[in-house]
């Protein structure tokens, strides 16, 4: 092909699979596809030097402030406040988001009808669409005078510069999480066990939930941690449906921009790194969820 | 977050079959719970902004590009995005071939701190590049003032924070599909004589092309469109520091409406251009796959 030389390592003759014990085929494969120590130091150099020193400064800079400072500053009653709005909120959101999600997913693998795609292709707007337009249309509807909100108001709900508004931010940016979560694992689900059950005489309803709906269970769980997670952090589409004010309708990101503003910069960062630490066990858990689904999908197949 | 990432699909066609399916009833219902729930959830707020921008006519929809501080917001966008994606194509490029084609223990370890940026608030993104470069509160004040260098409230901030935010995209679009790929082409090619190198160009990038392509555009995406870590670092000064998202929060606080939504239109124009590369991406795909 070339006039290369071949090269030393090519006597390996890496293509035997079966013949070679598993051990073995891995440390020839390691040693014949070359860029391993280039390409693992820059992907090292590059995740420390951008995520975990950054991401250290904040536990660094925390643990330099003694407990006393720490508890004071992570316990005022913003912050407090701010904590409940964001669990909480994110909590129904995400509940809400576990729900509808599970019926779009179904829906989107399950059913045939016309413009199915598009309405797939729809799921991930929120993923795509920058927070901050998310923020500004949410709230040209459901404002007072918006287009949903003139219609809700009258009926007293205020869907805007409250908890209602800050839900409703929380579930558009959710969603895509349930549904992309749920929609593998059920296209992947085997007929053949409802099939059974309905041929055993159990009726459409029983098959539903006590075959199906327990399989989905650790998707569904999945689906939920990832919206809640996400939930938590937001920033960008919240503030501008939220109204912000102070120990109402604050949430946790705002209360550390709020802090920056300010220049009190040992409260942003304690507060941060209680946040940092409810995503990483959010993380955690997401994972196991994830090993979990896994494992289930393979002792299926 | 991994769900915006491509993926394969087994579309096996949704059966009808009566006994393993709802009454027709049940469906139709079910269908249209879903249809008005994504309706008034995603389709509404995508509408808003057209509408919203449009309202006063095509006349003022254009006057807004003639505003300076709203040209030197997409300027300074575009330069945002021209140095992050670049530096994660190439950190997705060599984390997914450290990742795919190798074994070693620690993997998943590697994978999780590689996820890691989407689990953090945009906020705390933003702080953590404060608390070392800002020059009052930062790590490296001294150094950063006494050679008079800016990173917080200037480009290099929005940048670092801009690039912590988009970090794995690309590299979560490669792993799976690289993975899927296998390793015997490579094996091939190393095995006829060629280098490194060159089986990465003429085996694995021709290979990857399109998972690739849409984790740049996804990047990109995610990159022009980033607010929250982007208003931490960059102090919003107008004209110099104000991205296209932060100039489209303060068009909208001094009740500039129009302008605001005329700006979020073009955003929201890239949103739904990545939902069509994502599915075409998935139909190209799905079509090597079976033929």
């Amino acid at each position: 092909m070339t006039s290369n030389t071949p090269r030393e390592n090519t006597g390996d003759r890496p293509i035997s699979p079966t013949s070679v014990p598993k051990r073995r085929r891995e440390r020839i494969n390691r040693r014949v596809i070359p860029g391993f120590g280039l390409t693992m130091g820059f992907t090292l150099t590059y995740l420390t030097l951008l995520v975990l020193i950054p991401l250290s400064a904040v536990f660094i800079r925390t643990s330099g402030m003694g407990w006393e400072d720490f508890w004071k500053a992570i316990s005022s009653p913003q912050v407090v406040s701010a904590y409940k709005v964001t669990f909480g909120v994110s909590f129904y959101a995400a509940l809400t988001n576990a729900f509808f999600g599970f019926i779009v997913a179904w829906v989107l693998t399950r059913y045939q009808f016309p413009g199915r795609k598009l309405v797939d292709a729809l799921v991930d707007l929120p993923f795509a669409l920058p927070t901050a337009v998310a923020g500004i249309a949410l709230t040209a509807l459901y404002a007072p005078n918006g287009w949903l909100g003139q219609f809700l108001y009258p009926l007293g709900l205020q869907t805007a510069y409250s908890t209602t508004g800050i839900f409703i931010a929380l579930t558009f940016i959710g969603l895509p999480f349930v549904v992309r979560t749920l929609q593998p694992v059920i296209e992947v689900f085997d007929h053949e066990v409802e099939e059974a059950g309905a041929s055993l005489g159990a009726s459409r309803l029983r098959v539903f939930f006590t075959i199906i709906i327990p399989a989905l269970v650790p998707a569904m769980l999945t689906g939920f941690a990832l919206a809640f997670a996400r939930a938590i952090g937001e920033y960008g589409s919240v503030i501008f449906i939220s109204g912000n004010q102070p120990m109402k309708t604050e949430i946790v990101p705002l209360v550390i921009v709020k802090f920056l503003e300010n220049y009190n910069y040992p409260q942003a960062t304690a507060v941060a790194c209680v946040m940092l630490v409810a995503s990483f066990v959010l993380l955690l858990i997401v994972n196991i969820l994830q090993r979990w689904t896994e494992s289930i999908g393979q002792a299926r197949s | 977050m991994a769900a915006i990432l491509s993926r394969v699909r087994h579309d096996t066609y949704p059966k009808t079959d009566s006994a393993i399916t709802e009454p027709r009833l049940v469906r139709w219902l079910l269908i249209l719970v879903a249809v008005l729930f994504l309706g008034l959830f995603l389709f509404m707020p995508l509408l808003a902004v057209f509408v919203e921008a449009f309202k006063q006519g095509t006349k003022l929809y254009f006057a807004t590009f003639e505003d300076r501080y709203a040209v030197d917001a997409i300027i300074l966008t575009l330069k945002v995005a021209a140095i992050s994606v670049p530096m994660n194509l190439v950190f997705g490029l060599a984390a997914a071939w450290a990742i795919t084609k190798y074994s070693y223990r620690g993997k998943s370890l590697l994978v999780t701190v590689l996820d890691l940026p989407f689990a953090v608030s945009p906020v705390i993104a933003g702080l953590i590049f404060v608390l070392i470069f800002s020059t009052t509160h930062g790590w490296l004040a001294e150094p950063l003032k006494e050679h008079n260098i800016r990173i917080i409230f200037a480009l290099p901030g929005i940048a670092l924070a801009t690039v912590f935010i988009t970090l794995p995209f690309i590299a979560r679009e490669l792993v799976p599909v690289m993975q899927a790929q296998g390793k015997d082409e490579e094996f091939a090619a190393l095995t006829l004589g060629a280098g490194g190198w060159r089986t990465f160009f003429t085996v694995t990038l021709p290979n990857v092309k399109w998972g690739l392509f849409y984790g740049v555009i996804l990047c990109n995406a995610r990159a022009m469109g980033e607010f929250g870590a982007v208003a931490v670092v960059s102090g919003n000064i107008k004209g110099r520091t104000s991205t296209l998202p932060l100039y489209i929060e303060t068009l909208y606080n001094e009740y500039n409406g129009v302008a605001a939504f005329t700006l979020a239109s073009i955003l929201s124009l890239l949103a739904l251009l990545t939902l069509v590369l994502k599915n075409f991406v998935e139909w190209r795909v799905a079509k090597s796959r079976y033929n």
